[in-house]
């Protein structure tokens, strides 16, 4: 599991890219479009130790403000 | 202790009583950007008038971050070690989400530099001292304050200029006009130029207050970052310390807030407590700003030329007003001296619209970036901007995607036209080290200088002054390697070669001064 900054200098425009995929979108399409997105990453990454983790990871408490 | 803002004196202008001879530059604007403009072409011998329809410095601090790359052009200029001496040089950053701290880094300078990456100084500092340098250099500048310019008319191969002053008004001469004279531009205004660029809804209130006692924990002075700060409704705030115990207090407030009424001492007072606790303060100065990010097209129009914020506004996040204004000085003051002198075509001043032009569109990116980022306008942008934060808390990879304004730095001329090859460096701003007893930024800027690193010394070539460092220090080294490196006077390097062959180091110096293509 990558969780070292992996993005070098394109972590800014690909965030950006990121919320203009949202752009324009209703919240339902938003969500829906988040979980399409994860099921290809997930696709992308194949390793299914690593997706566990991932898993995991993701899923570890952190609380919200 | 407040800034005394003493007025420079007015001076009626000869032109009220006969008409005055020609002049090779009138700047309009005596703004931080106008007053660099003036100095950088007075240490090249081209004189300028400077007129400034006010006479002080600017009210408020307005511009407080001054990146490295500034400061390099200000050593140049005359100012850098007095503009160092007295800013603070800030070590540790703080970011907070609600009340609770996300984390902090160590901005820990990276040795070798004569500047830090940054200083906080206030923009009346920074003026006052451009202002005490500019008159180092009275046969060079003439620094003309009420002079109100009201109108201006291209000629072709001259510009006449209107002006108002409190004895009546006058008409100048110049070869060349440049206008640096603010956000408001009334020049670009007067020729219908379009300045397009999105405008953001949110307001900045700005307040700066004097405290004696650090409301950090530390002697040292960080810059604490708050998104959803607990103690306003806003977006986001921010705490940084000004030289002489002045606090610069940033708060954004939501789309839907009444600015006027939040620049009331009776609701900034209670917000400035529940960041500093109990400690006593003075309120200095407060303001608030809506901002927009626009550039004109091209910043070259004939005998008009457009520097700092009449080219281009960008919001304040990442700093990029003033010293990307900076960064326009240093571009254009060699190619306008070498245009004037007869040294270099006319048509070396387009290569500065497109070279700034490229560099204030980055800063826009960054800037526009940064506040999207601070402030997300839908419950999607809300939740992955929250999520970065939460993961930031342990994960490093997201720590990098908080953006809270990337902080200003030369943009790469990779691939612009005065450029030749494409070594990985060709483009990018001089990178100091240690030279000698000194810095290369003391050496290697102002003139077109090649570097010379490793045993081979360069063949004598016109027009450029040669720096051989057969003994590197070990940063020299490993910034740059052995080879040959053409510096234009703004400290871009515009050509790398392998070994000096004086044909190939000769064209590269025609075509950086627009002679050849
Ligand atoms: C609240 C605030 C915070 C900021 N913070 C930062 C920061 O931290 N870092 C940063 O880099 N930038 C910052 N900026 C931006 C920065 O202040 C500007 O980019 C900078 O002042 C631009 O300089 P300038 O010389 O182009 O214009 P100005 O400073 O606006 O100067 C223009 C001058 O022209 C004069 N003038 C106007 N019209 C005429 C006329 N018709 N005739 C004669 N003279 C005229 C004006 O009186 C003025 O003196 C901030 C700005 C604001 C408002």
């Amino acid at each position: 599991m990558i969780l070292q900054d992996n993005l070098g200098p394109n972590g800014d425009s690909i965030y950006n890219a990121l919320m203009q995929a949202h752009a324009g979108l209703s919240e339902a399409e938003s969500h829906a479009l988040n979980a399409r997105l994860v099921l290809m990453l997930i696709n992308e990454v194949a390793d299914p130790d690593r997706i566990a983790a991932l898993l995991q990871e993701a899923r570890s408490p952190a609380s919200s403000v | 202790m407040a800034y005394d803002y003493t007025p420079f004196p007015y001076v009626a202008p000869p032109g009220l009583t006969e008409p005055e001879t020609r002049h090779p530059v009138v700047i309009v604007g005596a703004g931080p950007i106008g007053l660099a403009m003036a100095i950088d072409l007075a240490q090249q011998g081209v004189r300028s008038v400077v007129l400034d329809d006010n006479n002080v410095v600017s009210v408020g601090s307005r511009a407080i971050c001054w990146a490295k790359r500034t400061l390099e052009v200000f050593d140049r200029l005359g100012v850098g070690d007095r503009m160092l001496a007295k800013g603070v040089t800030w070590k540790v950053g703080r970011l907070f989400h609600g009340d609770k701290p996300v984390y902090s880094f160590d901005l820990l300078p990276e040795e070798g530099h004569k500047y830090p990456a940054f200083i906080n100084l206030q923009q009346y500092y920074v003026e006052q001292y451009l202002v005490e340098r500019a008159q180092e250099l009275p046969d060079l500048i003439d620094l003309r304050f009420l002079n109100k310019v009201t109108g201006h008319t291209d000629k072709g191969d001259h510009v006449v200029i209107d002006v108002e002053t409190p004895d009546g008004t006058y008409q100048l001469e110049a070869d060349y006009y440049v206008a640096a004279e603010g956000a408001a531009s009334p020049t670009r205004k007067r020729m219908n130029l379009p300045f397009e660029g999105q405008t953001f809804e949110e307001h900045f209130l700005i307040v700066d207050v004097e405290m004696q006692q650090s409301p950090f924990e530390t002697d040292s002075p960080e810059r604490w970052f708050w998104f959803a700060p607990p103690f306003h409704h806003g977006q986001s705030a921010l705490l940084h310390k000004q030289p002489d115990n002045i606090y610069r207090i940033d708060l954004q407030l939501g789309p839907d807030t009444d600015p006027k009424a939040e620049a009331t001492e009776e609701k900034v007072i209670p917000r400035i407590k529940a960041i500093v606790g109990d400690t006593p303060f003075r309120l200095d100065w407060m303001s608030v700003y809506k901002f927009r990010c626009a550039k004109l097209d091209n910043f070259v129009h004939n005998r008009v030329l457009f520097v700092g914020d009449s080219a281009h506004v960008v919001s304040p996040f990442g700093a990029r007003g003033g010293n990307g204004g900076i960064q326009d000085v240093d571009n254009l003051g060699w190619k306008l001296a070498a245009v004037l002198s007869g040294d270099a075509p006319a048509a070396l001043l387009d290569s500065y619209s497109e070279e700034r032009c490229h560099g204030s569109a980055e800063n826009i990116l960054n800037s526009s970036r940064a506040t999207n980022f601070m402030t997300p306008k839908t419950p999607i942008e809300a939740l992955f901007r929250n999520a970065v934060l939460d993961l930031a808390e342990t994960h490093p990879f997201a720590r990098k995607l908080i953006n809270s304004g990337r902080l200003s730095q030369p943009c790469s001329l990779h691939g612009k036209t005065l450029q030749s090859g494409d070594h990985p460096l060709v483009g990018q701003s001089l990178i100091d080290a240690p030279v000698g007893n000194g810095w290369l930024v003391e050496q290697a800027q102002g003139a077109f200088t090649l570097l010379s690193i490793g045993d081979d010394a360069a063949p004598d070539v016109e027009g450029i002054r040669p720096l051989h460092i057969a003994a590197p220090s070990p940063e020299l080294s490993r910034r740059y390697g052995a080879g040959h490196y053409l510096i234009r006077p703004d400290g871009h390097i515009c050509a790398c070669f392998g070994s000096a062959d004086r044909d190939q180091i000769t064209a590269a110096l025609a075509r950086a001064k627009g002679q050849s293509r």
